[in-house]
């Protein structure tokens, strides 16, 4: 059976895509945010997941206002980099899992989450920047890829307790898929932030450290968090965080902490990140994995 | 009359909800059509004739040709569709909220790099310690 062996959280900033695709990486400003992902590329070489349902949000991409779906899963077996205005990122292209992605929608829409399906998709820097973070700037992607995009560009996004109950829709359909898989869920997005309005540039280091404490210990009670405190303490834009709640409901109810890295800033944003393990994966043995 | 909104009260701040989403609604779309290059050619080359192809209003059209991102905003705009004009513009998002703050660029960069727009003073409406730039 697929196994759900980790869960990462991160902040998907446009900037650090561009930075890469630049050769601005080395730069003072950019340097110590890539290096806070060094240990988080070689723990992922080491782990080697087949899968990665990857839950982020659209950017007005391929959902604009003519349709807002609050849950969607790209079911295609592969997705385009997309063009956002500045022309496509140079990353490879996204593989899909179309398989295990038709059944965990089968599975979840029969727990009443009334998923959109979608099998045209181009992702943006929401989903290939943690990507990028995660395996630098190989020639192909090291894993498949489920995108699943979340409503946050028009207001209400889904509540914090609906992701987290989603996630742990997640947790049981992935559990139940017939084939040997390594699978980790992301949830991407925030950390405080805020790009529109005279408040702009909106930071709130305290609600970042307090949020990622919550998530580790006490994800139930996070996830009642109402949206007004997003908004007020975390910026307009650090509403996305309630995306890493899908993440976190799909794991154990007890993880480990694998890493943490929190750095101010990225361009407008607090850039956040955190890996968290399965205390159940980990006193399973280590899998040998073909090459 | 309107209820108020939990959100009424946060400073220099619109949430993009279902009244603002109609009110913008073409102003979005057209925004969307830059995500073709073909069109960002078009568009640059006559922005009046291009937007003049939109159900927009004069107030929002008047707004995108001067880049005044709050009038967009305050217009129905949102900031993931307006996106698509700096985009065209060869601007970042950096660039753009420091423009929407009334900040110099250099004194965004500046206040990002000393950990952001601090909380306090920041969070309700008439909060007293706010810094420069607040709504």
């Amino acid at each position: 059976m697929a196994r759900l062996t980790a869960g990462i959280g991160t902040s998907h900033v446009p900037a650090i895509g561009a930075a890469l695709d630049n050769g601005r990486a080395a730069e003072p400003y950019w340097k110590p945010i890539f290096a806070g992902y060094d240990f988080s590329r070689s723990w992922i070489a080491q782990q080697k997941p087949d899968v990665v349902f990857l839950i982020y949000n659209d950017h007005a991409t391929s959902f604009s206002l003519d349709c807002i779906p609050t849950f969607a899963i790209g079911c295609a077996e592969s997705f385009l980099p997309a063009d956002e205005g500045w022309g496509a990122r140079p990353v490879p292209l996204v593989k899909g899992h179309a398989e295990l992605a038709g059944h965990i929608a089968e599975s979840v829409i029969q727990d009443d989450f009334d998923l959109t399906i979608v099998n045209r998709l181009d992702v943006d820097h929401g989903l290939t920047v943690p990507l990028s973070l995660m395996f630098g700037q190989p020639a192909a992607w090291p894993c498949r890829v489920i995108p699943f995009a979340v409503n946050v560009v028009q207001y209400p996004p889904p509540s914090g307790a609906r992701c987290f109950a989603l996630g742990k829709a997640i947790r049981k359909a992935v559990a139940s898929f017939d084939a040997d898989l390594n699978v980790q869920i992301w949830g991407t997005g925030g950390m405080s932030h805020q790009i529109q309005g005279p408040r702009a540039g909106f930071i709130n280091k305290a609600f970042d450290a307090a949020f990622l404490d919550q998530l580790v210990r006490d994800p139930a009670a996070l996830s009642r968090k109402p949206h007004i405190d997003y908004i007020r303490d975390a910026g307009a834009e650090g509403i996305e965080l309630v995306m890493w709640l899908i993440m976190r409901g799909a794991l154990d109810e007890e993880v480990e902490e694998v890493y943490r890295f929190y750095h101010v800033p990225a361009s407008n944003t607090a850039v956040g990140h955190i890996i968290l393990k399965n205390r159940s994966a980990s006193n399973s043995q280590p899998r040998a994995y073909p090459s | 009359m309107k209820p108020p909104r939990p959100y009424d009260d946060v400073p220099g701040t619109t949430v993009f909800d279902a009244g603002m989403a109609r009110k913008g609604y073409h102003l979005n779309q057209f925004c969307m059509s830059l995500m073709k290059a073909e069109n960002r050619l078009v568009f640059l080359a006559d922005q009046r004739a291009y937007l003049d192809n939109w159900q927009m209003t004069e107030g929002q059209k008047q707004a995108v040709l001067a880049r005044d991102y709050n009038a967009m905003i305050a217009q129905g705009g949102n900031i993931y569709f307006l996106a698509k004009i700096f985009a065209t513009d060869g601007k970042s998002f950096q660039y753009a909220a420091a423009l929407m703050t009334g900040m110099s660029q250099e004194d965004y960069l500046k206040m990002m790099l000393g950990g952001g727009r601090r909380p306090e003073g920041n969070r309700y409406k008439g909060e007293a310690g706010g810094e420069k730039g607040r709504g």
